[in-house]
């Protein structure tokens, strides 16, 4: 049957009329793709809607919900949980994100250069990325310890003053900014690839006409970078926006309750999870979650568009 | 950068430039070696802390400053930890849950792939571009949404449950639905394998799922082995789901497990410790197994799954 098909020419009747091949191709493109559509329709279209419609309701998970309007949103507008855990995302965001790309392309550098061992690096970078962040978080509860841990032995040795990092609200969303960076290792190999794929001619010959090293980075490496680096941030931004294994870990978790002090590791998603399943308030979670779902959409499109400015496509662009 | 530094040593021999070969070799190789060895320590901290941490007595642990290396090696913190928690169980229901998403990873993920790069279709890009856009969509934006879903679902009595909360199902079952990324990662490889070797099977007269099948399907092999590497490690890794959708602490996996370790007044953090340890023990053996397809997944798109 096939082959036949194959060596049919298509009949283009209309223009928009597809040949015996074009019919044939598209059912199994289709029927091959059918487990991905399925899934877009039933695990993230209708999940969005059914988000923004159980947002206007009032709705403990029991029972079914009732409709009450803007009234979800018009209580979050007045809810200082729910400024503070916005301020809280943002705030790990905003350094964990920049932090990160400078770490990622600070390793990627020094990897590009004469060292002949750099698998062994490569692996190293990489390792913390494959394990699992509760497990790197409880790591962390030990070694930031005030009394005991290995990062104020450090400090103190090295004259520093040591913050009780997870007491001390001013310390802890640095804490997760720390856990956040183990992350970046394997962004380095990311960047080094990217670093790899630049012709050797472009620095041959700008150091023919005379251009330093911090020139030739300036010019030519950072120029042709941005794309991977626009990568990079993007999905930190995503990643960033729904950070909540590590600072659930930091704050004692379940147990304890509350979220670190002054709630400062109270994050968006942390303060969602509260919300929807543990004071079984579903339809305010709903809410908080089409906040975070335009958030991160129009956080996105603002990045793109100001990435407009800087990014260099290599004159692939028509 | 390497073919100019290679040409300078005949530049040196003709003019006495000792002081900028000097520091080439500074700037060169030293100093990325010193940045290097440094970042290798810190990156390689958490980890070693945690298998010393392992090792040390509660008392030991408490001490400041901290030992580098424990003094009296406490090797019973393993079995403590193991019999702390149903340790077996839970290691039971990573298990089952890890290899569930697993396979359906790696079915779907062929299927869609092969869909969206070895078939000519009109409209395939736009769908496929729909398909990566997601990528960049915070999951916890459906949680709520999905958590009540799989509320409504019947579950037919598995693992005693009325809905498909408080089953493995919900871990489970999406990931036959395929992964953007995964999907993406799959696509680019597919891409790569000559067009004629299709054309070359039907041909012969074999069909499109013979062609997936018999043609493809084993020269996509590393890819197949890069996404059941990703996939296999994310539901061992995953901490959030089974945390909401589990209720009964005899389905816990291990990851969720560990919580039992810190609801008590006295946390013992080198119980704790260990059984982190051997938690993060065969992820750590499969990378170093499987190191190369770790490092081909992400130079492809750069995230984990």
């Amino acid at each position: 049957m096939t082959a036949a098909a194959t060596s049919v020419k298509p009949r283009s009747v209309g223009r928009f009329r597809l040949g015996t091949l074009e019919r044939r191709n598209l059912k199994w493109g289709l029927l091959f793709i059918s487990p991905w559509a399925f899934g877009f329709i039933a695990l993230g279209v209708f999940p969005i809607l059914y988000t923004f419609f159980l947002s206007l309701t009032r709705y403990t998970g029991f029972r079914s919900p009732t409709l009450i309007g803007f009234n979800n949103y018009t209580t979050m507008w007045n809810d200082p949980d729910f400024w503070k855990a916005a301020y809280n995302t943002l705030y790990y965001t905003v350094l964990a994100v920049p932090i990160g790309v400078v770490v990622a392309m600070l390793l990627a550098i020094a990897m590009n250069q004469k060292v002949r061992e750099v698998a062994i690096y490569r692996a190293i970078f990489y390792l913390p990325s494959i394990l699992p962040v509760f497990a790197i978080s409880f790591v962390f509860v030990v070694l930031l310890n005030p009394g005991y841990g290995l990062v104020n032995l450090l400090l103190t040795t090295a004259g520093l003053p040591s913050p009780n990092w997870l007491g001390d609200p001013a310390y802890t969303k640095l804490a997760l900014v720390m856990i956040a960076q183990l992350g970046a290792g394997q962004w380095a190999l990311v960047f080094l690839a990217g670093l790899r794929g630049i012709p050797i001619e472009l620095y041959e010959s700008a150091e023919i006409d005379g251009a330093g090293a911090f020139r030739r980075f300036r010019s030519i490496t950072l120029p042709l970078m941005t794309p991977v680096i626009l990568y990079d941030i993007i999905i930190g931004l995503s990643f960033g926006l729904q950070v909540f294994t590590s600072a659930y870990i930091l704050t004692g978790g379940a147990t304890r309750g509350g979220a670190g002090p002054d709630n400062s590791l109270l994050t968006y998603v942390f303060y969602l999870y509260q919300q929807a399943f543990q004071f079984g308030s579903m339809g305010y979670a709903a809410a908080l979650s089409v906040v975070l779902f335009l958030a991160s959409v129009i956080l996105a499109m603002a990045v793109f568009r100001w990435a407009r400015g800087w990014v260099f496509y290599g004159g692939e662009e028509a | 950068m390497a073919t100019t530094e290679a040409a300078r040593p005949i530049a040196v021999a003709t003019t006495p430039h000792r002081r900028t070969r000097w520091r080439h070799v500074l700037t060169g190789s030293v100093v990325p070696r010193v940045i290097l060895i440094v970042s290798c320590l810190v990156f390689l901290a958490p980890f070693y802390w945690m298998v010393v941490s392992a090792l040390k007595t509660n008392t030991e642990l408490a001490q400041f400053p901290p030992s580098l290396i424990p003094g009296a090696w406490a090797f019973n913190n393993f079995p403590d930890a193991i019999n702390y928690i149903p340790f077996g169980l839970y290691t039971f229901n990573s298990l089952v849950i890890t290899v569930g998403a697993t396979i359906g990873a790696v079915l779907s993920n062929t299927l869609v792939a092969y869909g969206f790069s070895r078939i000519q279709w009109p409209g395939r890009n736009a769908l496929f571009y729909l398909c990566v856009a997601t990528i960049f969509l915070p999951y916890p934006v459906i949680l709520v949404a999905l958590f009540d879903i799989f509320g409504r679902l019947p579950s037919f009595g598995i693992q005693g449950a009325k809905s498909w909360v408080d089953t493995f199902l919900p871990l489970i079952v999406p990931a036959f639905f395929g992964n953007p990324f995964y999907i993406f990662l799959m696509r680019q490889f597919m891409l790569g394998i000559p067009k004629e070797l299709s054309d070359a099977a039907k041909v012969d007269g074999a069909s499109e799922l013979q062609t997936f099948w018999r043609v493809i399907l084993p020269l996509t092999r590393p890819a197949v082995i890069v996404v059941l590497i990703l996939a296999a490690v994310a539901a061992w890794n995953e901490f959030l789901l089974p945390l909401l959708y589990l209720q009964s602490n005899d389905k816990y996996p291990l990851a969720v497990g560990l919580i039992f370790f810190t609801s008590e007044h006295d946390v013992s953090y080198n119980l704790l410790m260990a059984a982190s340890t051997l938690i993060v023990l065969p992820v750590v053996i499969i990378f170093l197994v499987a190191q190369r397809f770790f490092i081909e997944g992400i130079t492809v798109g750069g995230v984990k799954g």
